[in-house]
């Protein structure tokens, strides 16, 4: 339980919330008062989804262990490696859930159902 | 066709677009409202902070960080750094939205998020005739509403949902269906590989203020540059 009083986690929340809005806010209030958006920027906002997309999957699936085996036989890196196939092969977000989570439970539970 | 004709479809292909999506999101909402009551804040503080801040990762940050009575500035600067990424989702969108008026581009600001940004993009890159704004705030709105009421549900729960379950993977198992058809030529597809081993690494040795993500995403980004500078000459 924390020690914060209950003005200090609003004050928290109000401040975090207003800075938050000022980040989503920015380009999209700034662009509208220009006229183009210049080819250069386009250029490198191309590549932003890819980077962002893989920067936010690759740490919360892998976990750098000891060895390169404890590494890759880690159930969410199987998990998270049979649904990047099923995602490759139809594009589709709710199939990549099912058939990640379906592996995810069959490797944390499957052994001691079988067993 | 009248705009407000226009208007429902585009919103209700939004919506459709929505729904997978919101099945990653829902056990994320869960374990964001349940970690907060355990951490000490109120049913209220939980509820009125998704309201006000609406992002869940810094959500789950700051709750962690009050729990273990860290500091002011240390909460709300580990909060803010982790939104640094949505300035680069704001330059990104905001040409597909310029034509809006501010008050619609300020609530499109508000419900800015991950999924929001990369569902829409994909449908603006593949459908020109797709209403921006419309089918942006189906998609976006409905990740909000189920937000909401994922974590209000979660703190009212409390601790009752059993970790083992591991539910809150749900979340990278959408980023990763979201991330390969983004990954669709040379350049997107080094920006992928690079963002993630470059996430990886700094995650595993560690870098100050939580600035993981804005350097692993910058890599990315500057390695899709290259490549294609590479391949044009």
């Amino acid at each position: 339980m924390t020690a914060w009083s209950h003005a200090g986690v609003w004050a928290a929340i109000a401040v975090i919330g207003i800075c938050t809005f000022a980040l989503r806010f920015s380009f999209i209030y700034l662009f509208g008062r220009i006229d183009a958006v210049p080819p250069r920027i386009r250029r490198v906002l191309r590549y932003v989804p890819a980077a962002v997309l893989a920067a936010l999957v690759v740490p919360s699936v892998v976990a750098v262990e000891a060895t390169v085996g404890a590494t890759l036989l880690d159930d969410r890196v199987l998990a998270g490696a049979v649904a990047a196939a099923v995602a490759w092969r139809t594009e589709n977000v709710l199939a990549t859930i099912v058939v990640g989570m379906g592996t995810l439970w069959a490797l944390r539970f499957g052994p001691a159902l079988l067993g | 066709m009248s705009s407000s004709e226009r208007f429902r479809p585009d919103l209700v292909a939004g919506v459709r677009t929505a729904g997978p999506i919101l099945v990653g999101i829902l056990p994320f909402a869960l374990v964001t409202g349940i970690s907060a009551i355990g951490a000490g804040l109120t049913i209220g503080e939980a509820i009125g902070m998704s309201l006000v801040v609406f992002a869940g990762a810094s959500q789950l940050a700051a709750i962690d960080l009050i729990g273990s009575d860290a500091p002011f500035l240390v909460v709300v600067g580990t909060a803010v750094v982790i939104n640094v990424r949505m300035v680069m989702y704001s330059a990104s969108l905001a040409p597909y939205l310029r034509a809006c008026s501010l008050r619609a581009r300020g609530v499109a600001a508000y419900v800015l998020t991950d999924q929001a940004y990369a569902a829409s993009v994909a449908e603006y890159e593949t459908n020109e005739a797709r209403g921006r704004l419309p089918y942006y705030l189906g998609v976006a709105l409905s990740i909000w509403v189920v937000w909401q009421i994922g974590t209000a549900v979660g703190a009212v729960l409390g601790a009752g949902v059993p970790d083992a379950l591991g539910l809150e993977f749900a979340l990278p198992l959408v980023f990763l269906a979201l991330l390969l058809p983004a990954m669709k030529d040379a350049g997107t597809t080094a920006a992928g590989l690079v963002g993630g081993a470059v996430a990886l690494a700094v995650g595993t040795v560690g870098v100050p203020l939580n600035l993981d993500l804005p350097i692993a995403a910058a890599s990315g980004v500057a390695a899709g540059v290259v490549v294609d500078t590479w391949r044009d000459t």
